[in-house]
């Protein structure tokens, strides 16, 4: 692991994002395994140094698309953890106001819009961004995230061509977990890798150890260092993987038990917390300091959205025009 | 004041748009190539001369460029997006349908996609995928406005308060009505020409114009069919019935009242389109008008619609298969004769 940056304060920084990751997924799911928190949700868990890696690249103005697991994307962009587990409760002080649940999280403000659940949909989304940073002379950075399953998708090939041959500043990030759902991707490619699609659209693509934060980071600081210099996209492959379900209750049978096992030591938390240990950038006593900090806030963010008001019943009919024309009501 | 085409009217006005507002651009396939056609049918003909930089042509790619589209009206840019055939934005789905409507909604009010689609509808000889009449499909999809411009100068009012919206609207153009020229002329076009005021005036959506007054039945239509009902009511009025005809001019929103004042003086309706009668334009309409005028109903409402089949190629058949003037007017005269 080697990072330009190597301050303390900003590997501690990584480090914290990670955690708060985990420990928001992991809240998440408990709350949700509980019969507390409604809806369903696609989590995150093992694949946080692809996000806060990425992320901390990337300055508040950037924008990013991402996918139906967005929670650790809004993280790590900087969506406050009070209005996105407010939003999980479907309360009307979460960041889209009950509108959007787990699956449109977002928040432009921070540079992330609203989460796109279809796959391979945030695509084209990121680059019309980054289309009108480029003709608005602006100096900002696209990023889209998806999973390993979008590169199927006709949107990613539609929208990586248009990124490419307009050399838009865009940075398509495919955090490769090896499985679309439950299809293990080598199923549905004959390609060795995904990366080396960019060929095809005439930029660069690298495949990138997913699960080391500083690997991750200092990829994607080469790639939108190069977009913002309007040299174009990247095509950017995380190797990384799911170690939790792909939706709610999902027991993960189909990933063999040793893949999951050495996934588990490869974890992206724990290699960076031995790394930082290693290092001397911090003791353990620093590293459970941060956690127990992180656990505080999660907490204050989950009695909050709990205590928030419902949103009235009838909010469901504003939200769809800005003059509300067309919103047609039953007469019943 | 100048007599424009409905092509002429909307390549004026999306000139005087992108001059008064520099977020405004196009973006589309085969819009702005010197020597090409300005889009399938002239209406962004050399528009790259004055604008190099806003006129995107883009691959042949419908859903991707759609949703390019809806990712630059998210930063803040005016997006005036073609897909040359409305047919393809079957292609778009996933962008038309999921994303670009739903935006605003999911974000809780906090984003504004103001983005134009301009859809290319009609049968016009070229068999059943560059034909449809796509507005039917995009009614239930709430988020979008939909608008029928049937003559110039509702193209030139309709186009700038859609471009002036910060809501997603498409705009529907007849293939017949366009008053295309040269190489692109449709056969069988009907003229949809009008006197456009100097003046920057706009139409707002849900206003509907009464086309034609009269007294004995209310016919509703948009585009080309809102055309022959005309001329269907004019051929009627010579055997003594009184014909009038509604154009909506938007689908969404649309404007109820106005429908529901004139049925409340003759008593009947009689809806037209296009496209195929299931689940239509006078689906809803008919439904509306059983929910909400039936002490005014003295007969029941008819529905004139093209069959519930695609589009055949044939010219017999074409025919056959399109509302025509007479097929209109027997439908009149029918539910008023009874």
């Amino acid at each position: 692991m080697k990072a330009d940056v190597q301050t303390p304060e900003f590997l501690l920084g990584l480090y914290r994002k990670m955690l708060l990751v985990r420990k928001f997924e992991e809240r998440v799911k408990f709350l949700f395994l509980e019969g507390v928190m409604p809806g369903t949700i696609h989590q995150y868990h093992g694949q946080e140094a692809c996000a806060v890696g990425v992320c901390a690249a990337l300055r508040t103005d950037d924008v990013i698309t991402s996918t139906h697991r967005p929670h650790g994307h809004a993280l790590a962009k900087g969506v406050g953890v009070q209005e996105m587990m407010a939003e999980l409760f479907g309360k009307a002080t979460g960041c889209c106001k009950g509108k959007g649940g787990s699956m449109h999280m977002g928040d432009l403000a921070r540079g992330m819009v609203p989460a796109v659940a279809i796959v391979g949909g945030g695509v084209p989304i990121g680059t019309g961004c980054a289309l009108a940073f480029k003709m608005k002379n602006e100096p900002r950075v696209a990023v889209s995230f998806m999973g390993d399953g979008a590169v199927s998708e006709g949107a990613f090939h539609e929208a990586v061509n248009m990124g490419a041959i307009w050399s838009l500043p865009i940075v398509y990030v495919v955090e490769n977990n090896l499985y679309g759902a439950s299809t293990p991707y080598r199923s549905v490619m004959r390609a060795e890798t995904i990366a080396e699609r960019a060929t095809s659209y005439g930029i660069p693509g690298h495949r990138i150890d997913g699960n080391d934060v500083l690997a991750v980071y200092n990829a994607a600081q080469a790639a939108v260092t190069r977009a913002r210099e309007g040299k174009g996209p990247t095509l950017l492959e995380l190797m990384t993987y799911r170690i939790t379900g792909h939706s709610r209750r999902d027991p993960c049978l189909y990933q063999p038990k040793e893949e999951r096992e050495a996934a588990l030591k490869n974890e992206p938390i724990g290699r960076f917390a031995r790394h930082l240990l290693a290092g001397k950038v911090a003791d353990q006593a620093a590293l459970d300091r941060i956690g127990a900090e992180l656990d505080a806030e999660i907490e204050v963010a989950v009695k909050a959205a709990m205590a928030a008001p419902e949103p009235r019943p009838e909010d469901a009919l504003k939200d769809l025009f800005v003059d509300q024309q067309g919103v047609k009501t039953c007469n019943a | 004041m100048q007599r424009m085409s409905i092509a002429e009217a909307l390549r004026e006005t999306i000139k005087s748009e992108m001059r008064r507002d520099p977020r405004v651009f196009c973006i589309g396939e085969d819009i702005a190539i010197p020597g090409g056609w300005g889009g399938a049918f002239t209406v962004t003909l050399g528009l790259e001369k004055e604008f190099p930089d806003r006129m995107i042509n883009t691959p042949i790619a419908e859903n991707g460029f759609t949703g390019v589209a809806l990712g630059a009206a998210l930063m803040g840019m005016r997006p005036i997006a073609d897909v040359q055939y409305g047919d393809f934005l079957y292609c778009a789905m996933d962008q038309m349908a999921n994303q670009i409507p739903k935006m605003r909604y999911m974000s809780g009010g906090k984003l504004t996609v103001p983005l134009v689609m301009r859809v290319p509808v009609g049968v016009t000889g070229r068999g059943a995928q560059h034909s449809q009449s796509m507005e039917t499909l995009f009614m239930p999809v709430a988020g979008l406005k939909l608008v029928c411009p049937a003559t110039a100068y509702d193209a030139v009012g309709l186009l700038r308060t859609a471009v002036r919206s910060d809501d997603p609207v498409m705009i529907f153009e007849h293939k017949k009505l366009y008053g295309s020229k040269g190489a692109r002329a449709e056969s069988g076009a009907v003229d949809g020409s009008s006197d456009i005021p100097d003046e920057d005036y706009t139409i707002p959506f849900g206003s509907a114009v009464v086309r034609r007054q009269g007294t004995d039945v209310t016919v509703v239509a948009t585009l080309m069919m809102m055309h022959r009902s005309l001329q269907a009511a004019e051929s009627l009025q010579k055997e003594g019935l009184s014909v009038e005809v509604i154009d909506p001019r938007s689908l969404v929103p649309f404007d109820w009242a106005t429908v529901k004042a004139s049925v409340a003086k003759t008593g009947r309706l009689v809806t037209v389109e296009e496209n195929p009668k299931q689940s239509g334009i006078g689906a809803e309409i008919a439904a509306t008008a059983a929910e909400e005028m039936m002490e005014s109903l003295v007969a029941p409402v008819c529905r004139v619609a093209a069959p519930n089949t695609p589009a055949p190629f044939a010219p017999v058949m074409e025919e056959f298969y399109v509302p025509s003037v007479e097929r209109i007017a027997a439908a009149i005269t029918k539910v008023v004769k009874g």
